[in-house]
């Protein structure tokens, strides 16, 4: 960044009025947030590898094309093609690098499947979340009059016991909801609902702060003296400024949703059998654990691994997007 | 200060209403029959029967107000009885007999009183989450405060890596890991926890240790990531004050700065949070008391679910709401407490 080019002529005696470096083009506020992210080498890795499962669960099924319901009962119970390195008497298949279950079917398609419906899952109550708490964050920061109501609401919600609320939800409507839509969209559309309702209230709490704190800046002042409809300063000068801490925050309601999708479904109340999910995956293969270690270590790792990678980008996230950390 | 731990006493007891309101009417939407289970030969008259003997009959509104009475008159009532009938410490007062004949929150499994069923689970869970939050706590802090006073070093980079993973790992395959490496690979504990063990002597006092290590350290895991991490933010913020220079610059120890005029100032926000998090740890034990079987309340709770239980599962959701708003409560007056620049009134 202070690399000074001396040009020869400059050299002569106007040199002092001189700029010392030749101009630069004014950069954009996201090239900082990209230089300053990118020297976040746990964020680098942690977004790679959250692009690479994303790609891995969207485009697997077109790559490896067995399918994850097939029942093969004759090759059940195979072993993933690793054990043949040190236990040469395991049933192993190169066909089924990851082996196949108790009822033959693949594991590595059903991790696929499991993990689009994971990262389905995860995404889609991530997004109403944030919504829903940006939507509460707002108003109440914006509109003085709903700020009391609003924010009882919100303090309301946060002593709610949410673990057990989940499961007390799950449970209840989980027969009215599959009559109406099938199993399994019936299930999505529920779990997707409650994780997004009990878990909106951080990203509200600091987006109204922000609002609070913007609100009272010149720049909102100016646009109201021009007459800028409320809705107008909400949507072009207040919602662009709130963009980064959404952002962390969105990426830790990634986290803490696909973690509480894979919870429920290890508590039994989730997705239905037929349908994996990393979580179902997991405490499916519980009882057996003792001969097939690697059925709950797969779901578990990719679990883990997905939600480490997303926190690590969380982590560089806001590094990246502090204006006071940026450029040190 | 007393003014506001008042004021905030009384404004809880609205919210603990409508938070009971909430649960209760989202547990009136429950599509089961409590009869499901009763066998088909049972004629449709004497079934209805029955669920009036529930209580099931009656309004809505007189079923909330039922609950409330039950759950807020009776049963103190059936606890000072018990105060001073068996206990020690009250014992010695004459006996009273204030729920006798009353109706009490009956568990329509069991049929019998829910909180004598919650009060012979609570010392399971007691024992289990208390201990590895004790546990959680005693590693976080020392770790904490180093890595903040080594900052960027490798046991600080280490800690934060470590930290994460407890934040990433979630408790249902951290628990099925180590049952997987240390009870079937190395058989070193037993992968269920048996509640039903009673310490008499040093060899039943080990058994009790080995079962209880597993179940603990998963927890302890969880609280560890979370609390040293805030330990070593509130350290970091502490340890460039004006104040610890003055301390080093008239000649303390460097042991003195740290651990005595650092640690105190630091030590006020990680108490709260410690406060705060007790409640949780209520609600994240579910998980594991159902991965290590620990008979406890979380695994009363899910029992209670599957088997459409709603006397319990309201009663349960609602202790847990309780134990919220009331570390809620605790941790305000104790910021104020600690920190004399924070005033409420």
């Amino acid at each position: 960044m202070t690399d000074d080019i001396a040009l020869p002529e400059d050299q002569n005696d106007l040199g002092a009025l001189k700029d010392k470096e030749p101009q630069k083009e004014p950069r954009s506020q996201w090239r900082d947030v990209w230089d300053q992210f990118r020297k976040h080498k746990g964020a680098l890795v942690g977004g790679g590898f959250l692009l690479f499962i994303t790609l891995a669960v969207l485009l697997g099924p077109y790559l490896w094309s067995v399918d994850a319901q097939k029942l093969d009962i004759r090759n059940k119970d195979l072993r993933p093609i690793y054990t043949a390195l040190w236990d040469s008497s395991a049933r192993v298949s190169w066909a089924r690098p990851f082996g196949t279950d108790n009822l033959g079917r693949d594991i590595m398609a059903t991790l696929i499947a499991g993990g689009r419906a994971s990262m389905a899952v995860g995404w889609t109550a991530m997004v109403l979340s944030l919504v829903i708490g940006t939507l509460v964050g707002v108003c109440a920061g914006y509109f003085k009059r709903t700020d009391g109501v609003l924010m009882r609401l919100t303090d309301l919600f946060l002593s709610l016991p949410i673990l057990p609320l989940l499961l007390v939800a799950v449970t209840l409507f989980r027969q009215p909801l599959r009559a109406s839509f099938g199993p399994e969209t019936g299930m999505f559309i529920l779990i997707v609902g409650v994780i997004g309702i009990t878990s909106w209230m951080q990203t509200a709490r600091i987006v109204r702060g922000e609002i609070l704190a913007l609100k009272e800046r010149e720049f909102v002042l100016a646009a109201r003296s021009i007459g800028t409809t409320p809705m107008a300063i909400i949507r072009r000068h207040l919602l662009p400024n709130v963009v980064s801490p959404i952002m962390v925050s969105a990426t830790l309601g990634l986290a803490t949703a696909i973690i509480t999708e894979s919870a429920l479904s290890f508590l039994g109340v989730g997705f239905p059998s037929d349908f994996p999910t990393w979580g179902k995956l997991l405490s499916d293969a519980v009882p057996r654990m003792e001969e097939f270690p690697e059925r709950v270590m797969l779901p578990g790792i990719l679990i883990s691994l997905t939600v480490l990678s997303v926190n690590y980008l969380g982590d560089g996230l806001r590094d990246a997007l502090d204006p006071r950390i940026r450029g040190r | 200060m007393l003014t506001f731990t008042i004021r905030r006493l009384f404004l809880s007891i609205p919210t603990l209403l409508f938070i009971s309101l909430t649960i209760f009417l989202l547990l009136q939407l429950a599509p089961g029959d409590p009869m499901a289970q009763v066998p088909l030969t049972v004629p449709p008259e004497v079934k209805q029967k029955m669920r009036e003997a529930l209580g099931l009959g009656a309004p809505i509104h007189v079923q909330y107000w039922k609950w409330l009475v039950q759950f807020f008159w009776i049963e103190p009532q059936v606890l000072i009885d018990w105060a001073t009938r068996d206990s020690t410490l009250f014992g010695w007062l004459p006996d009273t007999a204030l729920a006798e004949g009353k109706l009490r929150v009956i568990s329509w499994q069991t049929r019998s009183p829910v909180m004598d069923i919650v009060m012979q689970r609570m010392p399971q869970t007691l024992w289990v989450v208390g201990m590895s939050y004790v546990v959680g706590i005693l590693i976080a802090l020392p770790i904490g405060i180093y890595s903040a006073y080594r900052q960027y070093s490798l046991f600080d980079q280490a800690g934060t890596f470590v930290s994460m993973i407890g934040f990433s790992v979630p408790p249902f395959f951290s628990g099925v890991l180590v049952i997987v490496i240390f009870s079937v690979n190395l058989g070193w504990f037993p992968s269920i926890y048996d509640t039903t063990h009673v310490v008499t002597d040093w060899d039943s006092f080990v058994v009790q240790l080995r079962q209880m290590i597993m179940p603990v350290m998963v927890l302890a895991l969880q609280t560890t990531a979370q609390l040293s991490r805030f330990m070593r933010a509130s350290m970091l913020d502490n340890l460039n004050q004006d104040y610890v220079r003055t301390a080093r610059a008239k000649g303390l120890p460097e042991t003195a700065v740290v651990l005595v005029h650092v640690l105190r100032n630091s030590m006020i926000p990680v108490i709260t949070v410690i406060a705060l998090g007790i409640p949780s740890i209520f609600g994240g034990a579910i998980i594991t008391e159902q991965v290590f079987k620990v008979n406890g309340i979380g695994q009363l709770l899910i029992t209670a679910l599957f088997a459409n239980d709603l006397p319990m599962v309201m009663t349960l959701t609602f202790i847990f709401a309780i134990l919220i708003v009331v570390f809620n409560l605790i941790a305000d007056v104790l910021y104020g407490v600690l920190d004399p620049r924070i005033r409420y009134d």
